[in-house]
């Protein structure tokens, strides 16, 4: 292993750090990377058609994928890969994303990181790699695809129309439009914190994050690869 | 007998067009400064001998061909409606427990033409289901995208989608006839008279006739049709036991739109835009009063300690 790197990198491929000025850390495999913006192209996708025949004054977009029936056709099929890809995203990362006690913490003094003063309480500081509002981010994205994915297939007509009762039918079409409706809040959630803490799109764009932001936002994260410390387990 | 309709003069006809659409889907439309008559059929459930002439004159106006089926062991043939059966006999075989009389209820199913149709509300295509001054609820197919939403909305199982064309079909009160004056082909082709068309008020007097007949007959419960939960409705039926429609091929006793399709065509849609809006705003306004979260110098020297300190 060549010198400017340390040990961590054995136990866990694409996170490893790299001495020098600024230092850099590797955040995310090449492999995470592309899941990730597969996953996103799906996301962005679905939300636009299925914004589209969700409120008439919306239906214009349907344009974007060559007119109402197509869209209609479409939807469901990018809905499909879009699971899939999700699911990659999934094992890669669920065990990162259990919940800790410091979380609750976290989450308990939302206030202070909103107010970007974060960094002036210890105990907002140890941070793993994720912290509580990345974590929340995750679950609720994989609790709403679930139930999108699952309400989806109920009025998928072109295939599914005759498993379900049109009382079911309609309770899928509902559910559907609410998780569409917190999925859409949660990405902009998401999109927004990556913009707003910044140094983080470079994470999913290189793959790499400075030392600083790691020390900064996932200071416990930054230990551990330093030191090779008690991972993946966390 | 109700006077046939004479087949009028044809060169004095006009189609029906945008100035005579009360409602369009997905969209708002201006009230037509003139209002058409409400028209209305009639199937007198008393009156049909099961026949299918009606049946056959609907296949052979709109030019339809059911595919050979199967026989499910009844005289329902096709067994329900079909893309291309926009219109089927049910025929149900009920014992009278009063009588204990076999009854043989013949009904024609088939679309209501909703005052307030549950199809047109939970449309998402701009103007791929209207509905004219008359009553009539019709499918505009090149606008339809076959997304099935009609057939949650209607409260009486009715459009249909076909395999061939993703597209909705159902009855259309033969439309393209009504509006150059012509009665619909259905009606025309009853032997019986079983099913009238005229204005919904002709049609609401012809009932009371005919039900005034059937409680000098002794069917003390017989009555119209005509829902109030979905506005009345322009295809109406006289039934010899109007206290038990469902009896009749489960006719559906008080008709409305689903509680679940008001809300995701209602609130839903303003909620929803409302809560995305929100959170949209919420990241817009913290970002302009907070300002970005920087890595500063101190954290940049403070990771390249740590890291050198480990080696
Ligand atoms: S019966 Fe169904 S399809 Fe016909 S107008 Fe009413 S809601 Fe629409
Ligand atoms: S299938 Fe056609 S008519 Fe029915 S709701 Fe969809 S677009 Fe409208
Ligand atoms: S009104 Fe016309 S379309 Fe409707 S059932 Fe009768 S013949 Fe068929």
């Amino acid at each position: 292993m060549s010198a400017d790197e340390m040990r961590a990198d054995e136990a866990k491929p694409g996170e490893s750090v790299h001495r020098g000025d600024p230092v850099v850390v590797d955040r995310y495999t090449a492999g995470a990377r592309i899941n990730h913006w597969i996953t996103a192209a799906c996301l962005i996708l679905l939300a636009i058609s299925g914004m589209a025949l969700f409120h008439p004054s919306l239906f214009g977009l349907t344009a974007l994928f060559g007119g109402g029936q197509a869209t209609r056709a479409i939807h469901p099929w990018i809905g499909v890969v879009l699971f899939f890809s999700f699911s990659g995203l999934f094992l890669r990362f669920w065990r990162l994303n259990l919940w800790k006690g410091a979380d609750t913490t976290w989450l308990a003094r939302l206030n202070k990181v909103l107010g970007n003063r974060d960094h002036e309480d210890p105990d907002l500081v140890e941070i793993g790699k994720y912290n509580a509002g990345q974590k929340m981010v995750f679950w609720g994205m994989t609790l709403l695809i679930l139930t999108l994915i699952g309400s989806g297939l109920v009025i998928w007509d072109e295939y599914f129309a005759s498993y379900t009762t049109i009382t079911q039918k309609r309770l899928a079409v509902l559910l559907h439009a609410g998780a569409a409706v917190a999925i859409i809040c949660i990405w902009i959630v998401h999109v927004y914190a990556a913009i707003w803490v910044r140094g983080t799109i470079s994470a999913m764009t290189k793959g790499q994050v400075t030392g600083g932001w790691a020390w900064r936002h996932h200071r416990k994260w930054l230990r551990e690869l330093v030191t090779g410390g008690p991972r993946p387990a966390e | 007998m109700f006077p046939p309709i004479p087949n009028p003069d044809l060169k004095a006809a006009t189609k029906f067009g945008e100035k005579d659409l009360i409602r369009r889907s997905a969209s708002r439309v201006a009230e037509p400064a003139q209002k058409l008559t409400p028209m209305a059929k009639l199937i007198d459930v008393s009156k049909c001998i099961g026949c299918k002439a009606c049946q056959s004159a609907c296949l052979e106006w709109n030019d339809l061909r059911e595919p050979v089926g199967f026989n499910d062991g009844t005289y329902n043939n096709p067994p329900d409606l079909t893309p291309t059966s926009l219109t089927v006999m049910k025929f149900t075989e009920w014992v009278n427990p009063e009588t204990r009389n076999l009854e043989w209820l013949i009904r024609k199913d088939g679309c209501m033409h909703c005052a307030d149709p549950g199809c047109l509300k939970a449309c998402p295509a701009p103007g791929a289901i209207v509905q004219y001054s008359n009553g009539i609820v019709d499918f505009v197919h090149e606008n339809c995208i076959g997304c099935g939403y009609c057939v949650k909305g209607c409260p009486f199982n009715i459009p249909r989608i076909s395999k061939a064309d993703s597209k909705a079909y159902k009855c259309t009160l033969c439309s393209d006839r009504v509006s150059v004056g012509q009665g619909p082909a259905c009606a025309k082709a009853c032997p019986t008279q079983a099913i009238v068309f005229g204005t919904k008020d002709e049609m609401k007097q012809w009932a009371d006739g005919r039900i005034k007949d059937l409680k000098s007959r002794g069917y003390k419960n017989a009555g119209l049709y005509d829902p109030p939960g979905v506005g009345g409705t322009h295809v109406m039926y006289v039934l010899h036991h109007a206290d038990q429609p469902e009896i009749y091929a489960g006719l559906p006793r008080d008709p409305r739109i689903s509680p679940l399709v008001e809300i995701w065509k209602g609130v839903a849609k303003y909620a929803g835009l409302a809560v995305m809006g929100a959170f949209a705003v919420f990241g817009v306004l913290h970002h302009a009063v907070m300002g970005p979260n920087r890595v500063t110098r101190e954290d940049e020297s403070a990771a390249k300690q740590l890291t050198e300190t480990q080696s």
